[in-house]
């Protein structure tokens, strides 16, 4: 069997199942978060930097950064081998797919490092 | 595998039904949120890194443009989850026939449109 060296879980099962859990941590924040900011029209500075820098929302801004990460790599990655083929790009179709997929893991470890430092880096 | 099978891949000569435009939606908006990531990370820089960055941000997101970014990211993230939720559903079992795949693929569209209008009231 050859297993794709690109791939999240070097094997298709295992990126189903991180592909789901990783959106249901998403869609958990997204829908709380949203109900959050709905729920506090008034929101100002002092209780938002007080809830975000609170230890429970630390970690679900982890949890959440990271899901990202790994989901957005294994949806990126099922896109760009579906479209970047030989039958888009010839010859050159493993050359072009590779260096967009290094290019997309790259932008997404940039976003991951980004928003660590920001939850975490107290600024 | 033989490299000389018949191909047909092209896509404007293809009938898409509801399914599949479904499903390319979910695509496409799932490619339109990794390019939004960093927008949304600004935001969340800015409404952090001081109570001055956190007005200034209050203060453009007042302009009518910014509130039709920020509703036009809420939309396709809305489409993502309400599709993703509808995939959940699928996995467990239900609505995986035909004509249970139809109807989950407009339920979808119908409950999104529901949900981008009201988000757009909350925005604006």
């Amino acid at each position: 069997m050859v297993t794709s060296v690109t791939s999240l879980g070097r094997n298709g099962l295992y990126d189903w199942l991180i592909q789901r859990v990783s959106a249901v941590v998403i869609a958990v924040y997204v829908i709380g978060m949203l109900g959050f900011l709905i729920a506090q029209p008034d929101l100002d500075y002092g209780t938002w930097s007080a809830v975000m820098g609170s230890a429970p929302m630390q970690i679900a801004n982890t949890l959440l950064l990271f899901s990202v990460a790994a989901h957005t790599w294994i949806g990126l990655w099922s896109v760009t081998t579906d479209y970047l083929t030989s039958l888009t790009f010839g010859k050159a179709a493993t050359s072009v797919r590779l260096v967009v997929q290094m290019a997309i893991a790259l932008l997404l470890l940039v976003y991951l490092l980004w928003g660590l430092l920001m939850i975490w880096g107290g600024a | 595998m033989n490299d000389k099978r018949p191909v047909n891949l092209d896509l404007t000569t293809i009938k898409f039904p509801v399914t599949a435009i479904a499903s390319i939606t979910h695509r496409m908006t799932g490619v339109a949120i990794f390019v939004a990531i960093p927008v949304l990370l600004w935001m969340l820089d800015r409404s952090l890194a001081s109570p001055e960055s956190f007005a200034d941000l209050k203060q453009l997101m007042t302009s009518p443009l910014a509130k039709l970014v920020l509703w036009a990211i809420l939309a396709v993230i809305l489409y993502h989850l309400v599709a993703g939720i509808r995939h959940l559903i699928m996995d467990m079992g239900v609505g995986e026939t035909l004509e249970g795949g139809r109807r989950g693929a407009f339920a979808t569209f119908i409950v999104t449109a529901v949900l981008i209008l009201l988000a757009g009231a909350w925005v604006w």
